[in-house]
């Protein structure tokens, strides 16, 4: 009765934490050979903990895995691997210093005597890029390739090592959409040759676009299984969030008044001298979003550390309201009134074991408002984080819990809520709502598009063109540490347009690019 | 004075002793760089010497062997190295303190059971141990200045230098060595892809006490004949500010072991021209401090270019 079509089956599988959190409830979870499908579900719902069992990372408490008919016992990502199934993770598993080669062939080395034959890791990467039609350079040392290809060298990775079966995690999170198009290609050609792909996103369109079948997840449960086709994005997102969730977002018309950030011919070369921001200028206004578009990696990052003191540049200014930040520290910036949503938010943003309620003051515990004498005023400060933690829908049993307990999308609500509580004249968003859930993407948004038209001027860095395209009222491209394009507004832009100029493929003249500088 | 300290630089028997002397910090600088590369630093490579230097002088002289006097030496630097590699991966100390327990043991431990072995607590006067033979080079010992220079050196200072192209085809030409690397860099991406990280992180330590212990073992059959309370005289730390300093590549790290090698031969022989012995000892100190200060000022430049 084993049915052979079925590549990867999961019944019944339960996983419950030592400290007790249930993140999967008896999921039946079965993906047919040589299909394309999709897990969907709000972050919290299960999928990658369903998912690190599938590849060997955890065992189920209880439940059991079948995979091509045959009941498996996956210990290790290895024993995983042996049974055909490969990962590519969200955050890539490459070692930088290391050749593309020699990473696809780390821990099955071909050798000649006792030593490396690096020739026949280059002709086993080459064999199999051709193969699959995966361009790589072999020879590249990891750290100097595009996101694009380091995600092409981790696909290889799998496929070198016999994966038929697929698990790609977010996938399309780093790429540009022209990218993204060739992914999509190449995965379609894999199951052609009769791979199976597991696809996680958060993306509505994506897993419209690309998948035959779909398992939503909500709550460590599993909400069904769906023809791809006879689901709407309406329905998907009904299903993982248990209401309709209003992927537009309202607002006004922006009226930018006087300039409060202003960022002049600033040139940077980092440690190994790449040039990465050369001759940036742009201003910020009251009242409006200005949004930065690029692949990840061509200056974003380098100018958010920047406009926070934690990098100097080599040379230019920056000014907020007039006052030059370079220099000052990061408690003289943020008395001039500047908030900031870092991209990596368990890093810069947030102290994962210190309590929800330390979280929320930590930018203002010195203030008299919650001291009394050398002592805190506790109650003071309960009172605060309690309406933050109310007025900010932070889903939690208190303000005494630890922060790293919670979900990644309320983690970033504790981040949010203490960066747009002090009254901020300028919020530097970098990437504010990646990998959380819908629920939380569609809150903090709002947030953001009403504090701008309440007179705050906000810069956004986000790798999800949807979303500066989205929220941003004007917008400028980064590509290669430059401003290649401006647009005064964003509601007339395509996806490709903004992919040819994201890639290089096209810039604008000088003026054209220079109106983003008000002076 | 300096007309004499000139002279004694430009020296044979001077440049012959920088070989010698480096010797030790050369091995437990390589222990250093094999570690290190596999992510675990190992912080006990002074303790290990000592470990190293008794038990070499034990052995040889029960075994009557230099040969396997060696042997137990390097054993026991294995053994002492695995230890601290039980203590950080299996108990999951911390790696430095299980590093510093090995020191102080190092350090307490030899003269306790050298005083067991030998009844004696300051030097292993007793022990008839044996020493390391010394190799003339055919023909090389026979060209003016390089012969003098270059023969008749300890075995085991050769093969310091030996060690240092072994390490390094280890490293760069290797499985092993790409599992090292992998493993000291990312070990995330080792895991992914089936490497065992904690086996690669023993072997690295195991290597690395084999290194030291050939070190304690020079110290104790070669560059002396016989042990002494605190003979390695913070010889393990400064192979750490070596490898520090060569960033951890085999080759830069020979060329700072040279230069400490230098410093320490220099101190040698100041004392003869009648400096304060107390200021002369401490000159391969302030130039382990000096040269971490000049290490650590052109990596804060580039650190600071660092994002992530």
């Amino acid at each position: 009765m084993a049915d052979t079509n079925i590549a990867v089956l999961m019944k019944g599988i339960t996983k419950v934490y030592p400290n007790g959190i249930a993140a999967n409830q008896s999921v039946d979870f079965s993906v047919n050979r040589g299909e394309i499908h999709a897990l969907m579900g709000e972050n919290g719902a299960g999928k990658s903990t369903l998912m690190k069992m599938l590849f060997g990372l955890e065992q189920p408490t209880e439940g059991e895995i079948i995979i091509n008919g045959e009941p498996v016992s996956l210990t290790s990502p290895t024993v995983a691997i042996s049974k055909g199934i490969g990962m590519v993770h969200q955050h890539f598993m490459l070692v930088p210093s290391l050749t593309v080669a020699e990473n696809i062939v780390l821990g099955m080395e071909p050798t000649k005597g006792a030593f490396i034959d690096y020739a026949e890791a280059v002709r086993i990467t080459k064999e199999f890029s051709e193969k699959y039609n995966l361009h790589v350079e072999p020879d590249a040392k990891v750290m100097d390739i595009p996101v694009g290809m380091k995600q092409k060298v981790e696909i290889l990775k799998a496929l070198v090592r016999g994966a038929k079966i697929l698990i790609l995690d977010e996938p399309t999170a780093v790429l540009t959409s022209q990218e993204t198009a060739e992914l999509f290609k190449e995965l379609i050609h894999f199951k052609e040759q009769g791979h199976t792909i597991i696809f996680i996103s958060h993306k509505l369109k994506e897993i419209k676009q690309i998948t035959d079948r779909m398992t939503i997840m909500r709550g460590g449960k599993s909400m069904g299984v769906f023809n791809t086709a006879d689901v709407s994005e309406q329905d998907i997102s009904r299903l993982m969030v248990g209401r309709d969730v209003v992927l537009k977002v309202e607002k006004e018309k922006a009226e930018p008044t006087d300039t409060v950030l202003k960022v002049e011919d600033v040139h940077y070369e980092n440690e190994y001298g790449k040039k990465m921001l050369n001759g940036v200028s742009f201003t910020v206004r009251k009242g409006e979003i200005l949004g930065i578009a690029g692949v990840e990696g061509n200056g974003q990052r380098e100018l958010v550390s920047m406009l926070f003191d934690m990098v100097p540049p080599d040379s230019g200014t920056i000014t907020v309201e007039g006052q030059t930040v370079t220099g000052k520290g990061q408690s003289f910036i943020r008395e001039l009134g500047v908030s900031h949503i870092p991209e990596d938010r368990m890093t810069y943003g947030a102290a994962g074991t210190a309590s929800i309620e330390e979280n929320l003051i930590s930018d203002r515990f010195e203030k008299p408002a919650f001291n009394k004498g050398l002592l805190f005023d506790m109650d003071a400060i309960h009172k605060t984080s309690d309406q933050l933690i109310q007025d900010y829908l932070i889903l939690c049993r208190s303000g005494k819990q630890q922060v790293k307990m919670l979900s990644g999308g309320n983690i970033q609500k504790v981040v949010v809520a203490r960066e747009f509580s002090c009254d901020p004249k300028l919020i530097i968003a970098d990437q504010p709502t990646r990998g959380i859930d819908v629920g939380a993407t569609e809150f903090i948004r709002k947030k953001l598009v009403e504090l701008s038209r309440n007179g705050a001027a906000v810069l956004l860095v986000s790798a999800d063109l949807n979303e500066v395209m989205e929220l941003s009222d004007s917008l400028m491209v980064f590509c290669g540490g430059e401003i290649v394009a401006y647009f005064e507004d964003t509601s007339t832009l395509s996806d490709e347009e903004m992919g040819e100029y994201m890639l290089g493929l096209k810039r604008q003249s000088p003026e054209e690019i220079r109106r983003v500088f008000h002076a | 004075m300096l007309n004499q300290l000139i002279g004694i630089i430009f020296s044979e028997t001077f440049v012959f002793s920088i070989f010698r002397i480096t010797t030790p910090i050369l091995f437990a600088a390589l222990a250093a760089v094999i570690a290190e590369r596999a992510g675990v630093t190992n912080i006990g490579l002074e303790g290990i010497m000592m470990i190293s230097a008794l038990t070499g002088v034990i052995f040889s002289a029960k075994l009557q062997s230099a040969w396997l006097g060696l042997l137990f030496a390097i054993l026991l630097g294995v053994l002492t190295a695995l230890m601290i590699g039980f203590f950080a991966l299996k108990l999951k100390t911390d790696i430095i303190l299980a590093g510093i327990a090995v020191n102080m043991l190092g350090n307490g431990g030899t003269i306790f059971v050298m005083f067991l072995v030998s009844g004696d607590r300051g030097y292993s006067a007793n022990l008839a141990s044996k020493v390391m033979p010394a190799i003339n080079i055919p023909i090389l010992q026979n060209i003016p200045i390089l012969g003098k220079i270059l023969s008749g050196h300890n075995i085991l200072t050769y093969f310091a230098f030996i060690c240092v192209l072994l390490v390094w085809i280890l490293l760069y030409k290797t499985p092993m060595g790409l599992q090292i690397r992998a493993v000291g860099e990312s070990p995330n991406a080792a895991d992914s892809v089936g490497v065992s990280v904690n086996r690669i992180k023993y072997i690295a330590l195991g290597l690395s006490g084999a290194l030291a212990g050939m070190g304690g073992a020079f110290m104790s059959m070669g560059y002396m004949s016989s042990f002494n309370t605190n003979m390695t005289a913070g010889r393990g730390f400064i192979a750490l500010a070596a490898e520090a300093m060569g960033r951890a590549e085999p080759v830069g790290t020979m060329l700072t072991s040279l230069l400490f090698g230098f410093a320490d031969a220099l101190a040698n022989n100041m004392q003869s021209l009648g400096l304060p012995q107390e200021l002369v000892a401490m000159t391969p100190y302030v130039f382990t401090v000096v040269g971490l200060a000049i290490y650590a000022a052109s990596t804060l430049k580039k650190n600071r270019k660092k994002l992530e």
